[in-house]
């Protein structure tokens, strides 16, 4: 059994040549989008970098999530692959760095020719003179609770992805069948789950993304990103594992542990569309114009095409393709549907995200493109190091038996 | 379906019953089935049962369930009693999406269960053989159906060897039945 990762020198070449990619793209942005002449191609230069920042990082801090929940309900299924999300979860803080500072400089340095900011109107329109609503919520929209809320979130989930990989790679070294480490990241779960559920899924994406349009409001809006940022989470752990199962590494893992990740990806998958159809069809119902106006623009207006691709993409292709047992637990339908699910969030964040800086003037050009190359980029450069720091194969683990028996 | 002949063989591990499962099935004897007090992981592939085909069922019976409330749904608001419900169109599909779900998954459900009874032989108020009455309390039972070419005596022999707790004959219905089922009839087969 192979069980240290050596990184290919392909996959080294490719990362860094996608953060290449990624790099030359945000320079050509700066010459051209943010010293361009138009508002709207300022907006665009910072819309496109908030839309990719909070979905990178939102999808990792998802590997957290799950370990947190699997060590909760004392499940082993996770265990043979417990690697893969270890070390997508203790890069969560790369990026929340680059998160915090795209949000900060959003709402501190950007403005356009009239002052307001593009992306966030309630930083400088919520006054008594200028905007009514805007000035009622104050109290929570505000930049002061937007620094708190966001420090707080990202350095938590931050602190929890590092903490539960170095307390499994503490395990290693304790003495054989120890529960002191098993037991410590059992309440540890507890704690993250309480951190996960006051941020990620609720507080964390009202202020930054439904907060963009924030004279409109969801109250599962957090749910429902939730739901978007598991499944692609899910998809995203799925590669590693697909991958590295093809470099010869993971040999513990079956098809049985494949297939619990491909229900997953399926089920989240019609999960996520109960809750889009439930933001829509309810106010599609009440039909009042304040709440009408969201999806005016995206079911109507010029992201149409977008709106129509996303439910395509996120539920008719998995419910199509991954239904049937076989298709689980085949290499190649699994790895296509998990890069299609990422894909096809992506396109939801950005449906989520872009008409209100954007209105009409969306693109999906180069820009956007090389922006999501270079994340990409980041996301494998940083995987692969972790990954190849330790054991793929957590040996001391008290559920290592537990996780070879396993059956779907 | 029919009044047969069966080996009957217990086991008090299942450590035992997996190796016994995998010699049965080597010598060629025809397992009936295997009654455990609990679900045993891998016993259906030592078994060498194939994949049930339930989900297909289930999958046929949540499209009947998806057309029928499509259909019926809009059969009545479009065509037969077309009401003005606040400005929205006859044909208000969103509307309509909750009561679709909660269709396919009723009839996918019933229709399912059902099915999974008729599979199993099993249903309210049938009655069903019991090869041992502490198949549901700490022993593995396995029944072998015998025929001409599987000698009473060389089965039960075999079994013994197998690491059974106890072995013994018997001749019951294999299928399931409503009401009394009288056991007179099948033992006078037996003996003749």
């Amino acid at each position: 059994m192979n069980d240290h990762f050596e990184i290919p020198g392909r996959l080294k070449n490719t990362s860094l040549a996608l953060i290449a990619v990624g790099v030359l793209t945000l320079i050509g942005g700066i010459a051209t989008l943010l010293m361009g002449h138009t508002d709207v191609d300022k907006a665009r230069f910072w819309a496109v970098l908030l839309h990719d920042s909070v979905f990178f990082t939102l999808i990792t801090t998802v590997s957290i999530f799950v370990q947190a929940a699997v060590s909760l309900a004392q499940g082993a299924w996770l265990v043979a692959y417990r690697r893969v999300p270890e070390a997508i979860g203790a890069n969560v803080w790369i990026f929340a760095i680059i998160l915090t500072v795209v949000l900060f400089l959003i709402v501190f340095t950007v403005r356009d020719a009239h002052g307001v900011n593009p992306i966030y109107k309630w930083v400088t329109e919520a006054e008594p003179g200028k905007d009514k609503i805007l000035f009622g919520k104050k109290v929570f929209l505000n930049p002061v609770m937007f620094v708190c809320f966001t420090l707080a979130s990202l350095g938590l989930w931050a602190f929890f992805g590092r903490k539960f990989r170095s307390l499994s790679l503490a395990q290693e070294k304790a003495p054989v069948n120890d529960t002191k480490i098993y037991w410590k990241v059992f309440r540890l779960s507890a704690v993250f789950l309480f951190v996960y559920a006051l941020s990620q899924m609720s507080t964390a994406p009202w202020l930054w993304v439904m907060s963009i349009q924030p004279h409109w409001f969801s109250t599962l809006f957090s749910w429902y990103t939730f739901a978007s940022s598991f499944v692609s989470g899910m998809s995203l752990i799925m590669l590693w594992v697909v991958y590295l199962k093809n470099q010869g590494n993971l040999g513990l893992v079956t098809k049985e542990h494949m297939h619990d990740l491909g229900k997953f990806m399926f089920a989240f998958s019609i999960f996520w569309t109960y809750l889009w159809f439930s933001q829509y069809m309810l106010q599609w119902y009440s039909n009042q114009p304040e709440e009408t106006v969201y999806f005016k623009m995206r079911q109507q207006g010029p992201y149409s095409v977008i709106f129509y691709a996303n439910f395509i993409i996120n539920f008719c292709m998995p419910i199509i393709i991954l239904m049937s047992r076989p298709s689980k637990r085949n290499y190649f339908t699994v790895t296509f549907m998990a890069m299609i699910i990422i894909f096809g969030h992506w396109l939801d964040f950005f449906q989520m995200i872009m008409p209100g800086p954007l209105g009409e003037h969306w693109h999906i050009n180069w820009y956007e493109i090389g922006i999501f190359m270079g994340f990409v980029g980041i996301l494998i450069f940083a995987v692969s190091r972790t990954l190849a720091k330790s054991s793929l194969v957590p040996h001391n683990n008290i559920l290592l038996k537990e996780t070879m028996l396993h059956v779907a | 379906m029919g009044i047969k002949k069966f080996a009957v063989a217990a086991y008090d591990d299942e450590a035992v019953l997996f190796p016994a499962v995998k010699k049965v099935r080597r010598s060629g004897y025809k397992i009936h089935d295997v009654y455990t007090p609990f679900a045993v992981h891998g016993l259906d592939e030592a078994m060498g049962l194939k994949e049930s085909d339930l989900h297909i069922a289930g999958f046929i019976y949540g499209l009947c369930g998806t057309s029928t409330a499509v259909g019926f749904i809009s059969w009545i608001f479009t065509s037969d009693w077309p009401i003005n419900y606040g400005g929205k169109p006859h044909f208000a599909l969103p509307a309509w999406i909750p009561i679709t779900f909660e269709l396919t998954v009723l009839f996918a459900a019933v229709g399912m269960t059902l099915t999974f009874c008729y599979l199993n032989q099993i249903m309210p108020g049938v009655k069903k053989h019991v090869f041992h009455p502490r198949q549901s309390d700490d022993l593995f039972v396995m029944a072998i159906e015998l025929n001409e070419h599987t000698p009473e005596a060389e089965v039960t022999a075999f079994l013994k060897t197998t690491g059974a707790v106890e072995v013994n004959v018997q001749v019951a219905e294999s299928g399931w039945w409503y009401g009394r089922w009288d056991k007179k009839e099948p033992y006078e087969l037996a003996a003749g």
